[in-house]
């Protein structure tokens, strides 16, 4: 396999893809939204509990590629227990960590790294961002449908 | 078939010499994609050109250009002569009666919208019915739900069986004495069924209902004949059949074309202009308002007298054999599950991967330089049928190779392993 194919699908992404974690319905969420990408076939829908400000529980379903599937499920592992302006300001880290401008230097963002390898793939940021694009949108702007097509 | 390895030099085997020649004609066949060779097999999106092609249109512009139909001077009459010629070629290319029943628009889409609009403007009217087929491409969808929504028409859909073939007794069942008209595909774009259009005509026509045929996918691989097929409009693209992008074809009988309304007005189809009346053009003009694409017209007739050459039997027999073999080794790999198994099949191979999702497929595989296509094909509503939210499509052209195959098939057991 070649590097930054590996990188793309790496151990990490396949295990989240094939096991996502937070991957359910949250019935007593107070923040939901939508993400769809039909040209992809990409959809899911997140759940979010805040308490004072504070990210209590997330959660997710929906279906779509490994990228966007694996990226959804290590963002609620990464959102869990943060306020919502954390979680703003991590929106911004991980936009530019797979669609930034160079390969400054910047603090790791953990597991979050795995996904820097759709850097090398244009086609494939839509899919990486999605869930984050749609918890953006459950946090700001509930009840509406958010898409990174 | 061509058994030899995806480079061009390596492509020479006895049999069919022109087939295996024709791989060098096509210079971007001789790219490289991330290092690796590139195994084009995404066709049903559009084909590459052959230098034939590029050279007619360069040549065009060098020699010929100026606008058509209205200047004195010499380059427009050989520019106006060169969009004839081309139009009278693709007359032959269908076997259409006469050259006028051949409109040149953007392609397939607008070639449908041209119809819907102008054809639906003066037959559809409330309670009227638009019968389509379930494996219709949105460009044979959409055009007709928007004309039904203005008429206070409705759509119908035939359904199609399990195996991708359109359920033919459903079809006859499905017309009324309010069905206007029926818009089918010659070949789905999305499984490859090749639909018995002879025998569709035959069931409409008893009825007294005309047919519009897209033949997008149809036209790059099968040898046509309107005039056998009996349909009333025949459309395809000029990009998919190794020409330009932005130039293709409407085939219309001449009785319907010379009934319908122009679809858009400008200069080019009218006779006389006051602010009070304006006279249209005689057919096809009539329909083909401002400056046309001439230059498509022109590389169209070479894709034309390309495919021609080598014979578009020949290239059926090549992509049949190659379709067949790759059917065979795709069945083979684990997990696989090769989606649209209708007994005629035209270059098309759609599957899905058992936890493999299409995209993660298509990405894999470029990385190995192969080509395909992943998502719902534009045809979102067969998908939902299928059940399915994408899958992924290899689809083949006169010149590629059985190496190219396998290819996509090492690439398909590599993203088997990649998610195992």
């Amino acid at each position: 396999m070649t590097d930054d194919l590996r990188s793309l699908y790496q151990e990490i992404i396949v295990d989240h893809n094939r096991r996502p974690r937070n991957c359910r319905e949250i019935p007593d969420a107070d923040r939901t939204a939508v993400g769809d990408n039909p040209l992809c076939g990409d959809r899911l829908t997140v759940y979010v509990k805040v308490r004072e400000g504070v990210i209590r529980d997330i959660g997710f379903v929906g279906s779509g590629c490994a990228i966007s599937t694996a990226s959804a499920s290590l963002m609620t592992e990464a959102l869990l227990g943060k306020t919502e302006r954390e979680a703003a300001a991590l929106f911004g880290r991980f936009h530019d960590l797979v669609a930034g401008p160079g390969r400054e230097k910047r603090a790791s963002l953990g597991k979050l790294e795995a996904l820097a390898g759709v850097r090398e793939f244009p086609a494939r940021v839509k899919c990486a961002t999605l869930a984050w694009h749609t918890v953006r949108t459950a946090l700001n702007a509930p009840g509406e449908t958010a898409s990174t097509e | 078939m061509i058994r030899s390895s995806a480079l061009p030099a390596e492509t020479a085997a006895p049999g069919v010499p022109d087939l295996l020649r024709a791989r060098d004609d096509f210079p971007i066949l001789g790219r490289r994609i991330r290092g690796k060779p590139l195994a084009y097999l995404d066709n049903a999106a559009t084909t590459q050109k052959p230098r034939a092609v590029l050279a007619a249109v360069r040549r065009y512009y060098c020699t010929s250009n100026a606008n058509v139909h209205r200047g004195v001077h010499a380059l427009s009459d050989r520019a106006t002569q060169a969009y004839e010629e081309a139009r009278g070629r693709v007359a032959r290319f269908l076997n259409a009666r006469e050259d006028r029943e051949i409109v040149f628009v953007r392609g397939a889409t607008e070639a449908i919208n041209l119809v819907a609009q102008s054809y639906g403007s003066i037959h559809l009217q409330e309670g009227d019915e638009v019968l389509l087929t379930g494996m219709e491409h949105h460009a044979n969808i959409v055009p007709w739900q928007m004309a039904c929504d203005r008429a206070g028409a409705r759509l119908k859909v035939a359904p199609i069986l399990a195996s991708g073939e359109l359920d033919l007794a459903a079809y006859g069942r499905m017309f009324s004495p309010r069905t206007r008209l029926t818009a089918v595909t010659h070949v789905s774009n999305a499984l490859g069924t090749v639909n018995p259009v002879r025998e569709m005509v035959g069931m409409a026509h008893a009825r007294g209902v005309p047919v519009l045929v897209d033949g997008a996918q149809a036209a790059p691989h099968i040898p046509l004949d309107v005039q056998a097929l009996g349909c009333d409009f025949y459309v395809f693209s000029g990009h998919k059949l190794y020409g330009p992008t932005g130039i293709g074809v409407l085939y219309g009988k001449a009785d319907h074309l010379e009934a319908m309304p122009p679809y858009q007005g400008g200069g080019d189809m009218i006779l006389r202009v006051t602010f009070e009346k304006t006279t249209w053009n005689a057919v096809p003009w009539k329909f083909e308002a401002g400056t046309p694409n001439i230059a498509g017209a022109v590389g169209l007739r070479a894709a034309i007298d390309y495919l021609d050459a080598i014979g578009l039997a020949a290239v059926s027999a090549h992509e049949g054999e190659l379709l067949a073999y790759a059917t065979e080794e795709v069945r083979r790999i684990p997990g696989v599950r090769v989606v649209g198994t209708a007994r005629e099949k035209a270059g098309i191979l759609s599957f899905v991967v058992e936890g493999v999702h299409p995209h993660d497929i298509g990405t894999i595989l470029d990385h190995e330089g192969v080509a395909i296509r992943a998502g719902h094909h534009c045809a979102m509503p067969l998908m939902d049928l299928l059940g399915l939210p994408a899958t992924a499509r290899a689809s083949f052209g006169l010149y590629n190779t059985q190496a190219e195959v396998d290819l996509l098939v090492a690439g398909i057991r590599k993203a088997g392993e990649i998610f195992r």
